[in-house]
């Protein structure tokens, strides 16, 4: 009788021991890596899991699948947040040295937080390997080469984040042209205040980052292409009196917009447009593909064109693909990257996906209307780059960015102390 | 030889009164040092270093320690006051609203009623329901706008003629984390009631009874009779709701923004923190909040075994 | 002795004392009528996830959340059903052992910290408790490495060891405060009788420990489905729980579809909505029979 607790004791202890490895053994070890280089498969981590986006990414697959058969293509697609979440997720994995095969970035500045974490390779190599050098415009090289000079990503697909939407019917309804064209804010402006007389919502804008994006085209529109992009390089003060009145015209602007806005995503704050009740928004081009779902038509249904004051100027920002350092399956990624900086491929991906190339060799008869007279665009106009997708500064300055403007945005600070908050975003 | 052995045998008697206990809980005890302990050292270490940039998250850069420089920095800042008071705020209203709503709910069940079970279940359902599935309709409940282009709740309060009701809930910079703890107390107030209503049938029906002989108003009944009694599930239902406040975090993710200066709290800080691979400040951030749950939750602890003591 | 162990292990019958009928008296129907409004109030979210499940594109929009469907379909539902089966099945492999193991182990914490009072003991129950109050967004990084070294997959196996883990303090918490009800001389009596620690757990602590089994099960599978944010960080859409795929259903579309949003968020949520609602006695039984007393 004696014996017999011990060994039902020693046998509680094995069993609880057994369910705790059960729970850590799981399936039994890591995912087997694949040996020989590992072309045989490859993780492509992106945060397009829906709508166009989604519908882009198959029509790439279906490229790669056709210039790779011997590689399979695992989605590692995340969705939610414009992309937080997937980049959330990303950071983690890439802390803890798990990373993708390759993953989607938005080429510029984001990159550098992953370059000087040593977490991305260069790829200068494969442009030579593939071809790519003279293919994509100088502009957009100058902006993908880091500054040691290497590059870290191939550019699938460029988009515009400078553009107005309007309805219309909305702007027919209030007694205005809807096919005015404005010089500056201050014309445009002009037409909000009767807009918002005659009871409609003048403006539409949706969470910060819609309303830092609307901030970066006012930016862009008072302080013109040269004093814009000096505000990332320093040679443009941010305390200075044109940043003071561009700040001004966007506290006029916000004053304009649904005060709902805090709660919506930007398909939601577009969609306020396409139902007619809003009579603009400010937002990249990819809203083109909510139009183009709802079989809306450009010219007589909706217009768009870029916000007031930056005619001839491109706010820029691009996809791209990278390879991570340690990435288990390194062959497959470099099949993966090739047929993303092909010329079909780039073709398939942006008519699904309602972006335009990021070649300039590509035929563009197919594509619609929008995408065809936006990649005319991209070829003649001044580039910038964007402030709100990361391309113009590294993701700590944009955090900062983003917090002031909804300090301000939500009553929280006035103007001085918001342009003081960006200034000191901007030193560090 | 023989000293071995009885020593042996000592050890084995020692082992058997204090080692048996000790490892049925063994593993536990290493699954929770680990993971639990062990993270909250690290994470402090972190927060008393300067590692700001991915670069030095990596080790590409050199860090150096700085003491509480981020501490002293995080609390002077304006932006992280801001997040605590609104945390204070979110946690007083949720509390005081569960505890509200689940004790009246409870004392309307408690007296024998038909369709008792009914209500039980509408009021604990919401429980069940996770924060992203009910996050989904409460975004379109709390919009902010109000009139003509008013939906959701706003526009309810018209169709029932209480226009004035009309807010624009978490969108007031100064309150509107208030409106945040809305759908907390509507998933939880189940639970209190739960808790109560166990607590009210928990309370012999003899205790009653003699009190009703006593002549005892039901007021009387309530204050010297019943409420001592549930006290303690009172406490215990304070600290379990009290934590749970914590977790604001997937309520304001799926409601509101990160983003949004509004609703701040500690929590969503740390997330932005994190997500700019500013990790010291997260990490700072992470050890404000443990600091905080301490201050409320030893005291707790402490009171629970003076009381198991006796 | 008998007799208390079958009451303490039998599910407590709430209906103490059968209602009163028909007779009408002012104070119960005001009653009623406080009841019923809270029953509206508790239900308006849900009208609007109900209706909205069943409205055509167009139809579900925010604007009109109030209103009926101009035209009922159940397409909303068809697609959420098909987008989200997959995960379902995955959440209930990851459930159910997660909240079996953490109830066990809590258990066995729990009757350990009650019963013998080894030196120390109220330090280590402490130090155990307070692992449910971390904020788990500050550790996660380490978090990732950790359960990464020890090469557990990404997916179910991970999540379950980590709803195992962080659900300990709160299983200990409620088993220990069941079992410090359970009467000494039960316990006593079985050491008398010269049954070991181990002995006297399973034969005499055990069988009465199904009300708070029931009550730990309910929880751990409740907080275990609904989880978000491990599910973020452990899992992928591929082989993740249903709160993630319910996510990418909501918060990934272009053209956000409400409907089948909504039609989600209900089928999500079914599974924890049915434990409540079948087994919602046991649980009020379980907390009533002391599992909660501070």
């Amino acid at each position: 009788m004696r014996g017999a607790p011990r060994t039902s004791a020693v046998a509680a202890v094995a069993a609880v021991a057994a369910l705790a490895l059960a729970a850590c053994g799981g399936n039994g070890g890591e995912p087997e890596s694949s040996g020989s280089g590992g072309a045989d498969e490859v993780e492509v981590f992106t945060w397009w899991a829906a709508g166009s986006e989604k519908a882009g990414l198959d029509a790439l697959v279906k490229v790669f699948d056709e210039q790779h058969p011997d590689v399979t293509f695992v989605n590692g697609a995340v969705a939610g947040g414009a992309g937080s979440q997937a980049k959330d997720l990303l950071q983690t994995r890439l802390q803890a040295q798990d990373p993708p095969d390759t993953f989607q970035a938005h080429a510029g500045a984001e990159l550098q937080d992953y370059i000087d974490a040593a977490q991305i390779e260069p790829v200068s190599d494969l442009y030579d390997e593939f071809g790519l050098t003279d293919v994509f415009p100088p502009d957009l090289m100058d902006r993908l080469t880091a500054d040691d000079g290497q590059i870290y990503s191939i550019p699938s697909n460029i988009h515009r984040a400078n553009v107005v939407w309007s309805n219309r019917q909305v702007l027919t309804d209030a007694g205005l042209d809807p096919d005015a064209t404005y010089p500056d804010l201050s014309a445009w402006m002009d037409d909000l205040a009767t807009l918002k007389k005659a009871g409609v919502t003048p403006l539409a804008v949706a969470q910060a980052w819609t309303q830092v994006q609307l901030l970066e085209t006012v930016l862009l529109a008072d302080l013109g292409a040269e004093g814009y992009s000096g505000l990332w390089d320093g040679s443009t003060d941010w305390k200075g009196p044109e940043v003071t009145a561009a700040l001004e015209d966007f506290e006029t602007l916000m004053g304009y917009t649904n005060t709902d806005r805090d709660g919506l995503d930007w398909p939601e704050s577009q969609q306020l447009v396409i139902d007619g009740k809003a009579a603009f928004t400010v937002m990249g081009d990819w809203a083109e593909a909510s139009y183009e779902e709802q079989e809306q038509e450009l010219g007589t249904d909706y217009s768009a064109f870029a916000v007031p004051g930056t005619d001839g100027v491109f706010d820029f920002l691009a996809d791209s693909f990278t390879l991570p350092v340690g990435a288990p399956h390194p062959d497959g990624a470099k099949a993966w990257l090739e047929t993303v900086g092909s010329a079909e491929g780039q073709e398939a991906f942006n008519k699904a996906k309602g972006s335009i190339p990021a070649r300039t060799d590509v035929d563009m008869s197919t594509f619609g209307e929008y995408q065809q007279s936006a990649a005319e665009a991209f070829k003649s106009d001044t580039i910038v780059s964007s402030l709100a997708h990361g391309a113009a500064v590294p993701v700590a300055t944009l955090t900062a960015i983003t917090d002031a403007t909804s300090k301000f945005t939500s009553g929280a600070s006035d103007l001085a102390a918001f342009q003081s908050e960006l200034a000191a975003a901007n030193a560090g | 030889m023989a000293t071995a052995t009885r020593r042996r045998a000592g050890v084995r008697r020692a082992v058997r009164r204090a080692g048996a206990p000790l490892l049925l809980l063994l593993p536990s005890l290493i699954l929770v040092g680990v993971f639990v302990y062990g993270l909250i050292v690290a994470n402090a270490r972190q927060s008393a270093t300067d590692n700001h940039t991915a670069a030095q998250a990596t080790g590409q850069a050199p860090t150096t320690g700085v003491g509480l420089r981020n501490y002293l920095d995080l609390l002077g800042s304006e932006e992280f006051q801001h997040s605590l008071t609104n945390l204070v705020l979110y946690t007083v209203v949720f509390l005081v609203g569960t505890m509200v709503i689940g004790f009246l709910w409870a004392w309307l069940l408690d007296k024998p009623l038909r369709g008792e079970g009914f209500f039980r279940s509408i009021y604990l359902f919401p429980m069940a329901v996770s924060f992203i599935a009910s996050g989904v309709v409460w975004r379109w409940l709390l919009n902010s706008n109000q009139d003509e282009q008013a939906s959701g709740l706003n526009r309810l309060f018209q169709m029932i003629g209480l226009d004035a009701l009309q807010n624009n809930w978490w969108n007031n910079v100064s309150v509107g984390i208030v409106a945040i703890a809305i759908p907390a107390i509507w998933q939880l107030s189940g639970y209190v009631m739960a808790l109560f209503l166990a607590g009210f049938r928990g309370i012999p029906v003899e205790l009653r009874e003699a009190a009703r002989v006593d002549g005892a108003s039901e007021w009387k009944l309530y204050r010297h009779v019943l409420f001592p009694q549930l006290s303690p599930i009172a406490l215990s239902a304070l600290i379990i709701i009290g934590h749970m406040s914590l977790k604001a975090f997937d309520l304001i993710m799926s409601i509101s923004k990160p983003a949004n200066y509004q609703t701040k709290v500690p929590a969503v800080d740390m997330y932005v923190f994190k997500s700019a691979f500013d990790y010291a400040n997260a990490a700072a951030v992470g050890t404000i909040l443990l600091v905080i749950v301490a201050i409320v939750i030893v005291p707790y602890l402490v009171h629970t075994h003076r009381q198991d003591k006796r | 002795m008998t007799a208390v162990v079958e009451e303490a292990g039998r599910p407590i019958d709430l209906g103490r004392r059968a209602a009163p009928r028909g007779r009408f008296t002012v104070g119960r129907t005001l009653r009623y009528l406080v009841l019923l409004l809270f029953v509206l109030v508790v239900l308006v979210p849900v009208y609007v996830l109900l209706v909205t499940s069943f409205k055509g594109p167009g139809d579900a929009a925010p604007t009109r959340a109030w209103n009926l469907p101009r035209v009922w379909t159940t397409a909303n539902w068809e697609t959420a059903w098909s987008t989200l089966s997959p995960a379902i099945a995955r959440t209930v492999q990851m459930v159910v052992p997660a909240a079996l193991i953490s109830a066990f182990l809590g258990s066995l914490n729990g009757f350990v910290l009650s019963r013998w009072r080894f030196p120390g003991a109220d330090l280590v129950f402490t130090l155990i408790l307070f692992g449910m109050f971390i904020p788990y967004q500050a550790v996660m990084i380490p978090l990732n490495q950790l359960v990464l070294g020890l090469g557990v997959p990404s997916g179910v196996p991970s999540l379950i060891l980590l709803h195992v883990v962080y659900g300990i303090p709160i299983t200990t918490l409620i088993f220990r405060n069941y079992y410090m009800t359970v009467p000494q001389e039960l316990i006593e009596a079985a050491r008398v009788d010269g049954a070991g620690m181990l002995r006297t757990y399973a034969w005499i602590v055990l069988p009465i420990s199904v009300p708070s089994f029931v009550v730990v099960l309910i929880w751990q599978f409740t907080s275990a489905w609904n989880d978000f944010l491990f599910a973020v960080f452990f899992s992928s859409s591929q082989n993740g729980p249903v709160t993630l795929a319910l996510n990418n259903l909501a918060n990934g579309a272009l053209l956000q579809d409400y409907g089948v949003s909504m039609a989600g968020a209900l089928f999500a949520s079914l599974p924890t909505l049915l434990v409540y609602v079948l087994l919602g006695r046991y649980f009020m039984g379980g907390l009533m029979s002391g599992s909660v007393k501070g």
